[in-house]
């Protein structure tokens, strides 16, 4: 995509997707938090301070189960452990990074943040005002739906009708179906996806996401170096 | 249940999150990787991605499901098309959430 990489400004305009697709799954989850009778300070202390999706409305669900502490900090673990190596795969381009941009830009790390910069990052030395743009701008609009859906709380209990409960896997279809540039990184998907569901169903349920991308990224790495000896 | 207690799961649940964002980030960043290493992290997107996708698709309510009642998994047929077709995440997102509404509208 021939966006201009050079400003703050092309960063928000390069965040718009993920802002459409966060202020409908933010204002899900600020729903659903005030549903479970969270406070609003706790509420968007998790937006502001945790900022993933799938653990924030795990944690909803466990609070409201009467758990804190121990449980809830392992399941998030857990669940948020494939952000390493999203991590490990975006760091080597930020080499010319000082420490401190590097570590500001990995509290920023999600699951379609990474999916865009690691779209954008193979073709030019990354920028550091653009890319915190991105990644401020789509933070941003995650509390202020997370906001927005714990003050409409009172009044709508039921997303399903507007759809938007569809914008997460909406949001996964768009950012991967850009990856499928090779017919090896479609097999490799099919295989992930694969391996996901399998493990989902063999009981691995929080480290499914996991397993499925090393399985995935070992056979993708396996079949590019036995082609190419 | 006590609001304290809650504020501080909060805390440490950010810092569990935080420490894997950071570290690779933190050590990986300048030192050069093994080729096979550099080519494995290559494929990390992809694979979870769909490793994230197909679950939602496919399971509801904890079941595998292949009716023709999961529109999750219907409406994503259509919603790849255009992904494919026009690249623009925007669209996409249209498309998924606005299908969605409109089948359940005219379903249910």
């Amino acid at each position: 995509m021939p966006t201009p990489r050079s400003s703050s400004f092309s960063g928000i305009v390069r965040a718009s997707p993920v802002v459409m697709g966060y202020l409908p799954l933010a204002f899900a989850y600020g729903v659903m938090a005030h549903g479970a009778h969270l406070s609003l300070v706790a509420t968007l202390a998790l937006s502001f301070f945790v900022y993933a999706g799938s653990a924030q409305f795990i944690a909803v669900i466990l609070f409201a189960q009467g758990l804190v502490l121990l449980p809830v900090v392992l399941t998030t673990f857990i669940v948020n452990l494939r952000h390493l190596l999203m991590a490990a795969s975006v760091a080597p381009f930020l080499a010319r990074w000082s420490l401190s941009k590097r570590i500001f830009f990995a509290t920023e790390l999600t699951d379609e943040t990474f999916a865009l910069h690691s779209t954008e990052f193979p073709s030019g030395e990354p920028i550091p005002s653009h890319v915190f743009a991105v990644n401020l701008t789509s933070h941003l609009s995650w509390i202020f739906g997370s906001l927005l859906g714990y003050q409409a709380g009172g009044m709508i209990t039921d997303i399903r009708p507007l759809g938007l409960d569809y914008a997460l896997p909406a949001m996964f279809i768009g950012l991967l179906i850009v990856q499928l540039r090779t017919r090896r990184a479609v097999f490799i998907a099919l295989i992930a996806g694969a391996a996901s569901l399998l493990f989902r169903h063999l009981g691995f349920e929080s480290r499914s996401t996991l397993i499925a991308t090393v399985i995935g990224a070992t056979l993708g790495m396996g079949l590019e170096l036995w082609k190419k000896d | 249940m006590e609001e304290r207690l809650i504020l501080v799961t909060v805390l440490l649940m950010s810092v569990v999150t935080m420490v894997p964002r950071i570290l690779p980030v933190w050590l990986l960043a300048g030192r050069t990787l093994p080729r096979s290493m550099v080519i494995w992290l290559r494929y990390v997107p992809v694979s979870v991605l769909s490793a994230l996708l197909l679950p939602e698709l496919f399971i509801k309510e904890g079941q595998f499901d292949l009716s023709s009642s999961n529109l999750y998994l219907w409406i994503a047929l259509p919603t790849m098309l255009v992904a494919a077709k026009t690249k623009s995440l925007a669209v996409t997102l249209v498309t998924g959430i606005g299908g969605v509404a409109l089948l359940r509208l005219l379903v249910l």
